[in-house]
Parts: structure tokens; sequence; C-alpha cells
């Protein structure tokens, strides 16, 4: 039982290799990409995906989300909406009718 | 008073306590610095002009400062999995490893930081500035406080580790989920700020 339970995390520190490896390339990735010097939409756009992806791999692997319990998943959907919501902010002032003259 | 579920799950939720405090706390987290982000898109798309982060700051340290703190993730990450593999002295050197990046971080920062001065360049110069000063600050701050606990945890807290194992690899664990929180912040951090 204790040597299958260590086995499953020599495994897990050859996925944290790999992932660290990737990591490393996407920051050559970003930088290289930027200083192409894109336009703006097309620059943001870049950089941030390629951010995403990076948090996702950071979020899967090192905080073990790939395989958590439903109550973190159910926490983190819900600050996911509050976030976005946040992020919208700025732009909400549009639908305001006093700021729209 | 014993604090409940220290090193064993909680039946409905399924966790030791601490893991779920520490995910709310990081909840919090993302809802402060998302407030910052979300000042940051407003400040932006509200100014006449916006300088591109690279033309003032140092895109080869902040790059190197990218690869600090990844690594010290992956050192983070893997004195927790030293610790499931009951072998303390890796953890010793892996969690070592991590307050030693950490403090690289800073260094880094610190250098940065003191070109902007030297230039006269302080948060009041431009919106830029202020709020580049304020977002990679309190990001500074998580980084020392990060250092602060991963040090008691690489100390004195290590004693733990003879008297309750398994409540002690909990602790590093959440240590560990902060500490590359504060990672991820910073994956968000460098294109925004110094790239874009």
């Amino acid at each position: 039982m204790d040597s299958t339970h260590t086995d499953d995390i020599k495994k897990q520190v050859r996925v944290y290799i790999i992932v660290f490896v990737a990591l490393m390339v996407l920051t050559i990735v970003t930088v290289t990409i930027s200083s192409l010097h894109l336009s703006v939409g097309a620059a943001i756009t870049v950089a941030l995906v390629v951010a995403a992806i990076k948090a996702s791999l950071v979020a899967s692997y090192f905080m073990h989300l790939i395989s958590e319990k439903k109550v973190i998943y159910a926490t983190l959907i819900l600050t996911g909406i509050f976030f976005i919501a946040l992020m919208f902010l700025p732009i909400s002032h549009y639908l305001d009718p006093i700021s729209v003259k | 008073m014993q604090i409940p579920y220290t090193d064993t799950a909680r039946p409905d939720t399924g966790l030791y306590n601490a893991k779920l405090g520490i995910w709310l706390f990081l909840a919090s987290e993302v809802m402060l610095f998302g407030a910052l982000f979300s000042s940051y898109v407003l400040l932006r798309v509200g100014a006449p002009t916006w300088p591109h982060g690279y033309e003032i700051l140092n895109i080869p340290l902040a790059t190197l400062n990218t690869v600090i703190l990844i690594s010290s993730s992956v050192t983070m990450v893997m004195s927790w999995a030293s610790l499931m593999m009951k072998d303390f002295g890796k953890y010793k050197r892996y969690m070592g490893l991590t307050i030693l990046l950490a403090f690289g971080f800073l260094i880094v920062k610190g250098f940065e930081y003191g070109a902007k001065f030297s230039h006269h360049l302080y948060p009041s110069e431009s919106t830029f500035l202020a709020i580049y000063f304020t977002i990679t600050g309190l990001h500074g701050l998580h980084v020392i406080g990060g250092i602060i606990v991963n040090a008691y945890l690489w100390g004195p807290g290590a004693k733990m580790w003879k008297t309750e194992p398994v409540r002690f690899t909990n602790r590093v664990e959440v240590a560990g989920l902060y500490w590359h929180f504060v990672d991820l912040v910073w994956i968000f951090l460098f294109p925004v700020l110094y790239l874009l």
C-alpha cells in the first residue's frame, strides 16, 4: 500500500518537471511574441491566452486542481463568476445614460 | 482548544479544514487582485495615452523574476512531494531553495524599483507608474508573507514532522497553495504590466 503511494508521488514528480519545462517554454514564447510588437488587440489577446495556459498549468498540477473535492470547485466557480463581473465593471459605465452624452 | 480535522478529512467536505480555509482565502485574494486588475483596465481605457510597459520597465529583469518565481513554485511542490515520500532531508533542501528563490525575486525587484527611483520615476509620476507600483508592491508584500510562512515551516515549525507528520505535510501543502497563487498572479502581472 505504502509503496504504491510512493510510486504515485514519483509519477506526480515527473509531471511537475514536465509542467516546469512547459512553463519555461511558454515564458520564452510570451517574451518573443511581445518583441514582435503586434497591434494592441492582437498583443493583448496572445499575451492573455498564453498567461491563461500557464496559469491553468500551475492551478491544475501544482495546486492539484485536476483532482480536487467538489466543495473547492464550487468555491472557485462562484469566485470565477464574481471575478468576471469585476472585470466587466469598467465597461459597465457605458450603460449609464448620464455618462453617454 | 484542539483544532478539528487537521490530519483527517472532514466527512462532509472530504477535506482537512485548513485546505478549505486556504481556498476560501485565495478566493478573497482573487477578488483583491481582481479589483486592481479591473482598475488597471479602467485607467488604461480612460487614459488619452498609455505607455508601452516595455518602454519604461526592464523586460530582462522581469523575465528573470518570472523564471525565479516559476522555479520556486516547482521547488515548493517538490518539498511537499518529499514529505509525502517521507524524505525530510529532501524537504529541507527544497523548502530552503524555495525561500532563497523568493529572496532572489525580492532582490531583483529591489533593483528594478531602485532604477526607477534613481530616475525620479515615482508612483506620482504617471497613472501607469501609480498602478505599476501599487500592483507589484502588493504582490511583493505577498512574497514577503510567503517567505515568513515558509521560513517558519523550514525552521522552528518543522519540529512538528516528528510528532504529527501528516498535519505538518498538510501545513506545507497549504503554504504551497498560497505560494502557487503568488506565482499565478505574477504570471498575469508580467505580460499585462511589462509586455503590453
